[in-house]
């Protein structure tokens, strides 16, 4: 870990903070990115226009990212088929935990929801199991 | 200015901070998720520090807004009414960070990631959309009854 990643890391992170706290402030919503897309894909009941007007603007910052600084969005080191099954557990994990890293880890931690601690608990402790055990089986991260 | 017009550019804006916040942070770098993952091998801690900044900002504003009688551009907040832990929100989690830790993205960085056009992140985003899919479906009978 370099003192440069260090800094990114916080200084991106508080845009993340930032950018959920508008959110929360303007139009009175808690913000999770998969919340975002489930709720375009299978909506519960209404409100499926800004959520896919800010799946927009996330694909829009990446776009401006990889026009301006390419080197910040990489692929994924694993193979196509592992990342097919990994995209299908995060799918149907996420639903039915109702929430990821962003509603969980950052929006439900800071609100102390009991729920959102022990999820994102557990989904670092699964995740770095999962790495662990590959790395066993020979596969490095 | 008619109010529905403000929340959706609001939408648009926390869309394209939200979304420059993890290019910056190095989400959007799913070796560099793997690497904070891999606490028993070359361990990479700096990924830590992106909720360890984004939550005071948000814990902060959050208790504030809370304050005032109602958001800025609708009528009231809404906000996880779900308390107490359930077999479904555990089974979930851990389902969720076996995927994250296969794959080194999220839902989030993933969706930036799309930008690129790369094929392992489409088929990644495909695959999250049609496990949501199928995750809803399974519950809506339980729901009905």
């Amino acid at each position: 870990m370099d003192v440069a990643s260090l800094w990114r890391a916080i200084f991106g992170g508080a845009l993340i903070g930032l950018a959920a706290a508008l959110l929360l402030w303007a139009n009175g919503r808690v913000v999770g990115v998969s919340g975002l897309l489930g709720g375009v894909l299978a909506p519960a009941r209404g409100d499926v226009s800004w959520r896919a007007v800010a799946l927009l603007g996330l694909v829009l910052a990446g776009i401006a990212g990889a026009l301006v600084a390419p080197e910040h969005i990489s692929s994924s080191p694993r193979p196509l088929g592992l990342l097919a099954l990994a995209g299908l557990l995060v799918g149907i994990g996420t639903r039915l935990g109702n929430g990821c890293t962003s509603g969980h880890g950052v929006c439900g931690i800071s609100r102390l929801s009991a729920r959102s601690i022990v999820a994102t608990a557990i989904f670092m402790s699964s995740g770095m199991l999962t790495v662990f055990v590959l790395r066993r089986l020979g596969a490095a991260p | 200015m008619s109010a529905a017009l403000g929340r959706h550019l609001v939408a648009l804006a926390v869309g394209l901070v939200f979304g420059a916040g993890l290019l910056v942070s190095g989400m959007t770098q799913p070796a560099k998720v793997l690497a904070f993952l891999d606490v028993t091998g070359s361990w990479d801690p700096s990924l830590m520090f992106v909720m360890a900044s984004a939550i005071p900002v948000y814990a902060v504003v959050y208790r504030l807004a809370l304050r005032r009688p109602r958001p800025l551009l609708s009528d009231a907040f809404v906000l996880p009414s779900r308390s107490g832990l359930d077999a479904r929100l555990i089974g979930g989690a851990a389902l969720f960070g076996i995927g994250w830790g296969l794959s080194g993205y999220c839902p989030g960085p993933a969706v930036v990631s799309l930008a690129s056009g790369a094929l392992d992140v489409v088929v990644f985003v495909a695959m999250t959309a049609l496990g949501m899919w199928l995750a809803a479906r399974c519950e809506r009978p339980r729901a009905r009854s």
